[in-house]
């Protein structure tokens, strides 16, 4: 499902971030490059999820412009590792929750429950519609989650570990359903899994050092989502090493 | 069978009870046995009727007024940064005011009538009720107010469509306590100062050494302290269906 308008590059600088007396980031700057999806991999504290939030806007303290000069304000949409949904609401108002919450008028929210209701179809909840979140499993509330995430229709996506607390069968197929319905958005996708970024990012980062900095993109070949073939996993393995700190600058030697 | 266990405890108590006064022979104006006490409710169902209906109606407007204002405080609090820095130490000072010791007050204030005794009910209601509220409306999950931020969310509907329903169980457990504390206020009013009430029924029948009357009441009394928390928690657990906490992933 495309977006509406067409997804801009973005540009993240942080001059300085710390937080509780580290300096986190310094003289950080990160593209994402317009309509594609990037990964961001390292090793657990690194500032992984900061580095999203300072994309989002949830914290103060870096530059961010889109390509295409225009502010990045209603331009982002995020989908964390929970699926956020709200018990209260059905999985249906779950979707429209966007709206209500920027009073949205009359004809905009009939628009939006339309494509909610599309989008509900297209990641097989339809049935489940006017269900509540603590009766469904897992792997549908993530479903929904990511179905309210683009009811959001907005050209920028943030994802932090959004499928990492899922088993590994429901993980897979989630992954396919993202790639295929973000196609089109520039994507921001932070992870723990070098196997989900090889699969999911036209561009895998890895974050790493204090202050941290991404390192050089790794672009696999062919387009995502990519299958799990022994090209793939042996990048993995190798990305895994790297992140463990076990081998000598393997990256550049991969990409 | 589990539905039925708490009246086979109660039933059995007061066997116990009664076969206490048959054997020991205590003089009934200190212990009346429990058959005594069912006669005497029986015989004097109109007095005892009507004086419940007077706590009844003191403890029903106490809790909705209560209620009423301390969930209105709890909103204040989490709306307006102001409000909790000179608020909220009134607010704790206040409760560690002994609020009983205030009840002669309300009486000389507010008469005899109904008012003192739905203020005393007030006054013990509406600490629990704002403090369990407001803590709620402190404790929303993060994740939902960045969602909710990256939404572009105006202030307003956070509050109204995240936070305060995000705080509901927490109101509602304060709600249950104070369920179960209006009562308490309502029969301390009266104790100090009144002309009609359980409370009142239960000093005038102390004095006159009819202690049957006294245990009449104070059944009627716990009759609709039970079933005034029974169905407030009921109305709650239908009308608050869900778990405070988001979901975690399976």
């Amino acid at each position: 499902m495309p977006p509406a308008e067409p997804a801009p590059g973005v540009s993240l600088l942080v001059e300085r971030f710390a937080f509780a007396g580290r300096t986190l980031f310094e003289g950080l700057r990160l593209e994402l490059p317009a309509a594609k999806t990037t990964c961001l991999l390292g090793p657990s504290g690194v500032g992984k999820s900061t580095l999203l939030r300072l994309v989002a806007g949830l914290l103060p303290g870096a530059v961010r412009t889109a390509s295409d000069g225009r502010p990045l304000e209603r331009r982002i949409a995020w989908m964390a590792q929970s699926d956020l949904l709200l018990p209260w609401l059905t999985v249906e108002e779950n979707l429209l929750v966007g709206f209500r919450l920027r009073g949205a008028g009359r004809a905009e929210l009939a628009a939006a429950r339309e494509r909610a209701r599309a989008l509900l179809a297209r990641v097989g909840l339809a049935e489940r519609a006017a269900a509540r979140p603590h009766e469904l499993s897992g792997g549908m509330r993530q479903r929904a989650a990511l179905a309210r995430t683009l009811v959001e229709d907005r050209p920028i996506v943030l994802m932090d570990e959004p499928f990492s607390a899922l088993d590994a069968i429901t993980r897979h197929r989630l992954q396919d359903l993202a790639a295929e319905l973000l196609r089109g958005r520039t994507v921001l996708l932070v992870t723990h899994s070098p196997l989900e970024a090889l699969r999911l990012g036209h561009e895998v980062r890895v974050l790493e050092g204090l202050p941290a900095r991404p390192g050089p993109p790794l672009r696999p070949l062919g387009t995502p989502p990519r299958a799990a073939e022994p090209a793939l996993l042996a990048l993995e393995a190798r990305l895994l090493d790297a992140l463990a700190g076990g081998a000598e600058r393997p990256l550049e030697a991969a990409a | 069978m589990s539905r039925l266990r708490p009246l086979v405890v109660a039933m059995g108590l007061l066997a116990l009870w009664q076969l206490l006064c048959w054997t020991s022979g205590v003089p009934p104006f200190l212990l009346p046995d429990p058959l005594r006490v069912a006669r005497t409710l029986w015989a004097r169902l109109d007095l005892v009727a009507g004086h419940a209906l007077t706590t009844a109606l003191e403890i029903l407007l106490g809790l909705a007024i209560g209620t009423a204002l301390g969930a209105g405080s709890a909103l204040l609090l989490a709306a307006s940064r102001r409000a909790r820095e000179w608020v909220l130490p009134v607010l704790v000072v206040s409760q560690v005011l002994p609020v009983f010791a205030l009840a002669p007050l309300l009486v000389l204030w507010l008469g005899y009538g109904l008012p003192s005794k739905v203020a005393m009910a007030v006054l013990v209601i509406y600490f629990p009720v704002t403090a369990a509220f407001h803590d709620g409306l402190r404790r929303t999950p993060e994740g939902w107010l960045d969602l909710a931020r990256v939404m572009d969310a105006r202030p307003a509907a956070i509050l109204w469509r995240v936070r305060v329903p995000a705080a509901l169980p927490a109101f509602a457990s304060g709600l249950r306590v104070a369920a179960a504390v209006a009562p308490i206020g309502a029969v301390v009013g009266e104790w100090v100062g009144s002309s009609s009430g359980l409370g009142y029924l239960m000093l005038h029948a102390n004095a006159r050494m009819q202690t049957d009357l006294l245990f009449a009441s104070l059944f009627v009394l716990c009759l609709m302290a039970l079933l005034l928390w029974y169905g407030v928690d009921r109305l709650l657990r239908r009308l608050v269906a869900w778990p405070s906490e988001p979901l975690h992933p399976a």
